[in-house]
């Protein structure tokens, strides 16, 4: 539903809260919508010094690189956990980096129309007794790492499950938290964050959008997500 | 709306793409210690096969159950269609068992048809294969095939040779190749080409020697026995000779081409056993693949609330009602 055709917030149906992120386009659609204003909340170097910072925690949390394995939620979770693996290895050594659709195992897909898959790219030597490290853009409602949890549990066994994000903004709705953080970032559920990165967007940063009339005319985007 | 899969012409470029690219990610599943994917749980789908088959319907089985559907299985042998039942009345049972997906098998051409256009369910129907009609699944698993062993068929040529005119095969072939780029040539002697080819989007030929050399990949086709009623051809042998790939002519082949059936086979008629057991042969690797595209199939018309595949079912209901305008 685009924003103008819900005028008013208060009386949105629970199920249009759920998250709605990884539809292609989606990020691109509400782009350049004009009655949103966007502040930058983190840049480039920002965003880089957070993901270098998230790399060593990494290695610091597992006293080093053995059995490490970084599994990216696509779309932006998939650069993210290939930056990370890069840093890991400047610093020590190379781990094993993959890409980890959960388009199945989520809630709600019943909700909406089918959607495309996204690819899925598991280390050859699989995740048993591996400590997977999952990577993604934004943490916000958990349902996304829920269904990557389930998705996990039908790959192997894991000897842990670590989750890094580049923002956490809160409103979880779910029992989940992030081991590695690179911005706490409060947010109102109005406003939507944006994560651009070079290899999908052309750019580095985060972004919120607020809506222009907090109160009620430019309402809730589509992608409020996690 | 419901949408069905009735006719490879259903699928426009993008469509067909996406069920192709789909199908190789759930093929990733095979290799997985739990084949297992959540995304059809709690749906129901049910294999209408009123005709006999071996792979179809143990391909598409293993399809729905490795999304966690529940299959029910149905072959008129053994059913009230043996004692008379009508298509409608099985109709009317399975929606009345709540059926999501309807795959269906059918000697009448247009049997999938009828039932999707009926109002006597509300699933998706999925042409598993109706007389000598259409095949659409099996275009799209010969077509993953391809792709995988040649890359993307824009410009590729397809050779498809055999018994055209009772090939549903090559009929859904032909359509799915056309529309992702391919070339296709339909070899076959002339009573066994359909009246009317010269309308399909394809070129054909009465010898098999002249297309061979120029060809990515090759398409054996049964010689249907049972859909025969009359004298097509002077004997098996001849046929074999003029029309079956044997060792001589799969070495006038180019290098990177394969070899296809889509099974199953007369080995010594169509295709020799030396050129079936080749290593240029997928015609093994057709059959696993068939899982994998009909599992992005049914994901995609199944898998939420309304199928992604836009283009699916409307066309076949916009030309079949087309005559409405004359009077009964």
């Amino acid at each position: 539903m685009t924003p103008a055709s819900n005028p008013n917030p208060s009386t949105w149906d629970p199920l249009n809260r759920r998250p709605v992120d990884r539809q292609p386009g989606d990020h691109h659609r509400a782009r350049g919508q004009d009655p949103a204003t966007t502040r930058s909340v983190l840049d480039r170097a920002d965003v880089g010094r957070a993901l270098t910072r998230i790399a060593h925690e990494i290695l610091e949390r597992n006293k080093g690189p053995a059995d490490l394995l970084l599994l990216g939620i696509p779309s932006r979770g998939v650069p993210l956990a290939r930056r990370l693996a890069a840093r890991i290895a400047d610093v020590e050594s190379a781990v094993p980096v993959g890409a980890l659709d959960v388009t199945m195992y989520r809630d709600d897909l019943r909700l909406r129309p089918a959607r495309p898959l996204e690819p899925t790219d598991i280390p050859a030597g699989g995740i048993d007794d591996q400590v997977v490290v999952l990577v993604d853009d934004v943490l916000y409602s958990g349902r996304t790492i829920r269904a990557a949890l389930d998705a996990i549990g039908d790959l192997g066994r894991p000897r842990a499950v670590q989750l890094a994000v580049l923002v956490d903004r809160g409103h979880r709705e779910l029992p989940i938290r992030a081991d590695f953080v690179g911005k706490n970032l409060p947010t109102s559920q109005l406003e939507i964050v944006r994560v651009h990165l070079d290899e999908v967007d052309g750019d580095d940063a985060v972004l919120i959008e607020s809506p222009a009339v907090a109160s009620g005319a430019g309402g809730r985007s589509e992608r409020d997500t996690r | 709306m419901k949408r069905h899969l009735l006719s490879a012409a259903d699928l426009d470029r993008d469509d067909a793409l996406l069920v192709l690219d789909t199908a190789e990610e759930m093929r990733q599943l095979a290799d997985r210690p739990i084949k297992k994917l959540p995304a059809l749980r709690g749906r129901t789908v049910v294999n209408l096969f009123f005709e006999d088959s071996t792979r179809t319907r143990i391909s598409f089985e293993a399809a729905a159950k490795r999304l966690s559907a529940d299959v029910i299985n149905f072959s008129a042998k053994g059913s009230s269609v043996s004692k008379g039942e009508s298509l409608k009345d099985t109709a009317l049972t399975l929606e009345a068992m709540g059926a999501d997906g309807v795959v269906i098998r059918h000697s009448g051409s247009g049997a999938p048809h009828r039932l999707a256009n009926s109002g006597w369910i509300r699933g998706c129907v999925i042409n598993a294969g109706d007389g000598t009609h259409e095949h659409p699944t099996q275009a799209l698993l010969d077509a993953f095939t391809m792709r995988r062993h040649l890359g993307e068929l824009d410009g590729r040529r397809v050779t498809i040779v055999g018994d055209v005119l009772h090939s549903r095969v090559a009929r859904s072939n032909v359509l799915l190749l056309a529309t992702l780029g391919a070339q296709v040539t339909l070899v076959a002697p002339p009573t066994l080409l359909p009246v009317g080819v010269e309308t399909w989007p394809c070129e054909t030929s009465y010898e098999l020697d002249g297309p061979l050399p120029k060809s990515d990949a090759v398409m054996m086709l049964r010689v249907q026995q049972e859909r025969m009623n009359a004298a097509f051809f002077p004997t098996q042998r001849e046929y074999s000779r003029r029309y079956g790939l044997d060792a001589r002519r799969m070495g006038t082949l180019p290098g990177h081409a394969i070899v296809m059936h889509p099974g199953p086979m007369n080995r010594g008629m169509e295709i020799s056993a030396t050129v079936a057991d080749s290593a240029r042969s997928v015609i093994v690797e057709q059959v696993a693949n068939g899982v994998s595209v009909r599992m992005a199939v049914l994901y995609l018309l199944l898998g939420g609330s309304e199928p992604a595949l836009s283009a699916i079912g409307e066309p076949a209901v916009a030309t079949a009602s087309a005559p409405e305008s004359v009077p009964a």
